[in-house]
């Protein structure tokens, strides 16, 4: 039932206001992973960035595709948390937990035994407009175990400026999207991590709209 | 046919067509050369069959509706040229009122309201947009902002709308219709850029603006001149209220225009360090890459034959 409402909400929201109001300029969309076990791993400036990532997916596929979000602001009331779980489908996780990182990402594992796709943002949260935040080692630990998981790296920029944090106004920008090729899981957590950060600086290169005057 | 004058008739079958020619022309040399790939000239004759088709579309259908999709090209223009530009955070909500700009702007094309639409945005929106700058208060960057902001709409707003201020003319050429100069502007915007690229290739030598477009040759821009300029005398009467040799000046602004509305976006292009302005159009690039003559075209084509007829 929820995937009825997941391609739903995705074909008749999601994808329209995208293609419309928004507009993508979208490099390497060959490189995206059809199948699972998959981890998108994408930098993250907007509640727009999980639309846009879910948009570029075929509408056949869509339900297979999981944002992994933070548990207590996406399940912090019934109606948000009815709307994350069945229109967007996202594995919800407890932040900061005090439980062992098993419990926390059973989920996630599950999905990805399952052969599903991933969007998970290494930064954590959503930063400043436009600025890549250091990256968490969370992505590490999730995928350590499962080499076999492919890591496609996503670079987004734009969407800081058509819906920042903290702003209501949505205003019509054309955004980017760059895709990259697979991230190889290291044995050092540091050197997956700095592997990650390079690969953003270096998709940012490709962006039509880096361009700011502040 | 579907009410069409005769003459508008006739150039959309004669565009029709040269894509039917182009498509059949690509099937060959790709069928003759099968290890070559021509994926990027499919994807551009592709992207030509939906943009005339929708455009042939809207204009058979209805003015308004023309109107209509001439609006959301401006949207999609301005949108496109506001994510390139450098802007600064604090000018989302001054963007914001430059959209609303659009539905205006065209409101007063709809209504064929000349004296509106020809001072509302050099200057009411001139005025105003600084305004809602000043009341937001962040002074620095300011005098770029308002300038790139301007400038942006001027283009992608005011001088676009002026195709589709060619509906609303009171119609002074029968066999030709409301539709007749738009056809005219467009097609004939086209062909120049298609005949200096043509004449280009063959015999360009001398470049023009080397920093800016290593392309453009003299050459190119007066081959391409001459065969615009001949076929504009022989096209115009049919498609505009010109006779042959208003028509053959018509021909050398559009030649002129259009060449300088080609190398203003590339210089744009080539300050951002860009080479498209985005991908909508598979295998054209931005919206901009396929506009920026037309820019330039329309509003010098449109106050010369006003000038003249009205």
């Amino acid at each position: 039932m929820s995937k009825l409402f997941k391609i739903i909400f995705v074909l008749f929201v999601v994808k329209p206001v995208i293609l419309v109001v928004l507009g993508l300029n979208i490099r390497h969309r060959q490189k995206l992973p059809l199948k699972g076990p998959a981890v998108l791993a994408a930098n993250h400036n907007s509640h727009l960035d999980t639309m846009v990532l879910m948009s570029l997916f075929p509408i056949s596929k869509v339900h297979r595709v999981r944002p992994v979000a933070a548990a207590d602001y996406f399940l912090k009331n019934k109606y948000l948390a009815w709307f994350s779980l069945n229109c967007i489908g996202i594995i919800p996780l407890e932040r900061g937990g005090t439980g062992d990182r098993e419990t926390m990402f059973k989920a996630c594992h599950e999905a990805l035994d399952n052969d599903e796709i991933l969007i998970i943002f290494p930064e954590g949260s959503r930063g400043d407009p436009d600025k890549i935040s250091s990256i968490k080692k969370g992505l590490f630990h999730l995928v350590k175990d499962r080499p076999e998981t492919n890591i496609v790296p996503v670079v987004m920029h734009g969407l800081g400026k058509a819906l920042p944090k903290n702003e209501a106004v949505f205003v019509p920008f054309n955004c980017d999207v760059v895709v990259g090729d697979p991230i190889k899981i290291t044995e050092d957590s540091n050197e997956f991590v700095q592997a990650i950060a390079t690969t953003f600086d270096q998709l940012l290169t490709q962006c039509l709209t880096r361009h700011a005057l502040d | 046919m579907f009410g069409i004058p005769e003459n508008s008739l006739l150039a959309m079958m004669i565009v029709l067509g040269v894509l039917v020619f182009a498509s059949f022309v690509q099937l060959v040399v790709s069928h003759k050369n099968p290890d070559k790939d021509y994926t990027e000239l499919q994807l551009r004759i592709t992207s030509w069959w939906w943009m005339i088709g929708i455009l042939f579309f809207v204009l058979i259908l209805s003015e308004n509706l023309a109107i209509a999709f001439f609006a959301f090209l401006s949207f999609l223009a301005l949108k496109e040229f506001l994510s390139i530009v450098p802007t600064r955070q604090t000018d989302r909500r001054v963007i914001a009122w430059a959209y609303l700009s659009i539905p205006l702007q065209y409101l007063w094309v709809g209504q064929a309201w000349y004296g509106v639409f020809i001072i509302f945005i050099p200057v009411y929106t001139f005025l105003f947009l600084p305004v809602r700058m000043v009341l937001i208060g962040e002074t620095k960057g300011f005098i770029r902002s308002a300038g790139i902001i301007h400038w942006s709409v001027m283009l992608t707003v005011f001088c676009l709308s002026h195709i589709s201020y060619l509906l609303v003319l009171p119609v002074k050429n029968a066999s030709a219709g409301a539709m007749g100069p738009v056809l005219f502007l467009l097609f004939m915007t086209q062909f120049n850029d298609v005949c200096q690229y043509v004449w280009g290739k063959m015999l360009g030598k001398n470049k023009i603006i080397p920093k800016v477009s290593p392309n453009k040759t003299w050459e190119g821009f007066v081959g391409g001149l001459a065969s615009v300029t001949l076929v504009s005398g022989f096209l115009a009467p049919a498609l505009t209220p010109l006779d042959w040799m208003q028509g053959l000046v018509a021909g050398l602004i559009i030649g002129v225009s259009g060449f300088f509305g080609d190398v203003v976006i590339s210089s744009v292009k080539r300050d951002l360090q860009i080479k498209d302005s985005g991908n909508l159009i598979p295998g054209h690039g931005g919206l901009l890459d396929r506009l920026d003559s037309i820019i330039y075209t329309a509003p010098l084509f449109f106050h010369y034959i006003y000038y003249l007829h009205y």
